[in-house]
């Protein structure tokens, strides 16, 4: 069990500079998730933890121990790939058991690790199995067994589920989730995926042009994103922009003319703004509500059924947007609605792309996944 | 469907046709061993005659065909050995850590080959005296070894470059070093590749035959110089000739029989996949 520290890490291939100094805190037990859109440099910075690569500038410590030195077997790490990476030639017992015949651990020994690590994935049946002769869930899993046998500081994941269909996917991350709680292991999970990093993560970062964006709790980045990119990356369906104009702004808060001339006060720091700036404002879909009084108008375009909600895209004077209704709502494709939303929800970015400030915290902001390890860590981030 | 018969058949007939035809100076020569000396070299050459042993008698009383055979299995399996000691670790520099001019030694690498081994024969006969491996088996397996290793090389760096760096790194999070990731990650994963290769190399070097007979005389002549001794400027010699040809390909010719899917599966390894 470990922490691990980011100190001004700096990835350059050639001219490029693909990691552009990033500092960052893994706390004990933590589960963190890397995400971003591909070519951020997510994949770049875990494998310059797990040490193959190397970094070209800054310190990586885990436990206070700086490691860019060490050899990526003796960092204590464990891996698991995006392709399983599997050993095709060895048979899952030697697949799990590799690392510990490497280091010397006598048969008997190694066997009974192996079954254990077995037992908390239910592969003790396969074991006879060569990786071809396995489904691509149970290959994971025998991927993640691996790892565990090594029994590592901080477990490694990099994008583990992408090759799987939807369905197992799904599965595979409630396991993820149990195995994490079982083994009260510090996890670094990357993926590209927000709902993965959402459902899994106690931390994530958010990266972007190999720069973080943001790092907070799953619910810190979803009601208070820092900036326009986090706001519209987190959060499925998309968060709706559209540009305002500013018509009152002080400390308390900003008052914005929306499309269609309505007016609406929406609780932010607007201390830096003056009547007549132009600021984007966002609403997330599943904030918006069908209401005959709202100051918002749209045409339905598409309608999208889902049983327990119902998407609908409509052509607004701001452009495109979505709007999460209730599942039994009877509007058809081509109809006239009217929508509104509680200011406390909207945000408000300058352009610049930065947020301005809620007035008021959400409060599940803080709040941690399990109740022990309040303990272990400090506040957020 | 009519057409697709015709086209087969046509494809089939056509294959025959190259089979056969690559294998016809092979059937001659074995047809041409069981004649007599008359025979062989008649005009027009008679396709049916009583078929007689003398000439393998012959070849049998005049040479050790045994001991020309084992410096053949020495020398064409040590070389290909070594020609793979050396090429591993070679290919697999070149495959996992490539430089810039990584190409460019590889092509220089096989353009090796497109020089005439006579342009090189002065400085290694003169090397070779030198260093008193004339017409001796470590000398010529040194030189087979030189004169494969390009395509053994080649060979491998093509293999070992369709090999998923994720299984490499995954050994090295394992804790494998270099020789261990070779040994039991790189090579299983490449046997077939590996293995034909050997059999090209062992085939090459047991059919070559300008740099046994020039640098061997005796003590450590291959089979190709046991069969170029039955060849003499006078009096009749083609069904000797035959005989000892055929004697001298049969163990090769049996091997590459029997290994024949291996080959294929090896030298189409990196396409299928």
């Amino acid at each position: 069990m470990a922490t691990l520290e980011l100190n001004n890490i700096v990835k350059e291939f050639g001219d490029t500079q693909v990691i552009k100094g990033i500092d960052l805190e893994v706390k004990d037990r933590e589960f963190v998730v890397f995400v971003g859109p591909s070519g951020c440099g997510k994949s770049t910075l875990l494998r310059m933890i797990a040490g193959l690569e190397s970094a070209s500038s800054g310190d990586i410590k885990v436990d206070g121990q700086r490691i860019n030195e060490v050899g990526p077997a003796e960092r204590g790490l464990a891996m698991v790939f995006q392709s399983y990476a599997l050993y095709p030639h060895m048979t899952v017992e030697d697949n799990m058991g590799f690392s510990l015949r490497l280091a010397g651990v006598p048969r008997a020994e190694r066997r009974q690790k192996v079954l254990e690590a077995a037992r908390i994935l239910q592969l003790e049946n396969l074991l006879d199995r060569k990786p071809k002769a396995l489904s691509g869930g149970q290959r994971q899993r025998v991927a993640i067994g691996r790892a565990i046998v090594r029994n590592p500081s901080i477990f490694l994941f990099d994008e583990p589920l992408s090759n799987l269909d939807a369905a197992l996917r799904v599965q595979m991350r409630i396991e993820l989730a149990r195995l994490h709680d079982e083994l009260d292991a510090t996890m670094i999970y990357v993926t590209h995926d927000q709902i993965e990093a959402m459902t899994m993560a106690d931390k994530i970062v958010v990266l972007q042009g190999g720069v973080v964006e943001q790092v907070g709790s799953p619910m810190e980045l979803y009601h208070h994103p820092r900036n326009r990119f986090v706001a519209g990356f987190i959060g499925s369906p998309k968060m709706n922009f559209v540009d305002v104009e500013v018509l009152d702004a002080n400390a308390e808060g900003v008052s914005v003319r929306l499309p269609g001339g309505g007016e609406c006060r929406v609780p932010v720091d607007g201390g830096d703004c003056r009547p007549g700036d132009t600021l984007t404002l966002g609403i997330r879909p599943e904030h918006l509500t069908l209401d005959d009084q709202g100051p918002l108008s749209g045409k339905i375009v598409v309608i999208e059924r889902l049983g327990g909600v119902t998407s609908l895209y409509l052509d607004t004077e701001g452009g495109e947007w979505i709007l999460m209704a209730d599942g039994d709502v009877s509007h058809r494709v081509h109809d006239a609605v009217r929508f509104g939303f509680e200011p406390g929800r909207a945000h408000l970015f300058a352009e610049d792309g930065l947020a301005l400030a809620s007035l008021e915290r959400h409060p599940l902001v803080n709040v941690e996944r399990k109740e022990n390890r309040a303990s272990t860590s400090g506040d957020d981030h | 469907m009519n057409q697709t018969l015709s086209k087969k058949l046509v494809l089939t007939l056509l294959a025959w046709f190259i089979a056969l035809v690559v294998f016809f100076p092979i059937f001659w020569m074995i047809l041409t061993s069981f004649k007599t000396e008359g025979e062989a070299v008649a005009t027009p050459p008679s396709l049916f005659f009583d078929p007689t042993l003398a000439g393998y008698h012959e070849v049998m009383a005049r040479a050790d065909y045994v001991k020309f055979a084992l410096n053949s299995v020495i020398v064409s399996v040590g070389s290909t050995l070594l020609a793979l000691l050396v090429a591993v670790p070679a290919a697999y520099s070149m495959a996992f850590l490539p430089t810039p001019r990584t190409r460019g030694t590889l092509l220089w690498m096989l353009s090796t080959k497109m020089l005439p081994p006579v342009g090189v024969l002065m400085p290694i006969y003169l090397i070779f005296r030198d260093l008193g491996l004339l017409d001796s088996l470590t000398g010529l397996t040194i030189v087979y070894m030189l004169m494969n290793l390009p395509i053994v090389v080649w060979m491998l760096y093509t293999f070992f470059k369709d090999v998923p760096r994720d299984i490499l790194e995954a050994g090295r999070m394992d804790g494998a070093g270099t020789l261990q990731e070779v040994l039991y990650l790189l090579m299983p994963l490449t046997l077939p590749g590996i293995a034909s290769t050997g059999l090209l190399s062992v085939i090459l070097s047991w059919n070559e035959a300008f740099w046994s007979l020039n640098l061997t005389t005796s003590d450590a002549a291959p089979l190709t110089a046991f069969i170029a001794s039955f060849s003499s400027p006078e009096g009749l010699f083609w069904a000797k000739l035959s005989a000892a040809s055929t004697m001298a390909i049969a163990p090769i010719l049996i091997l590459g029989w029997m290994t024949q899917k291996q080959m294929v599966r090896g030298l189409t390894f990196g396409a299928v996949k």
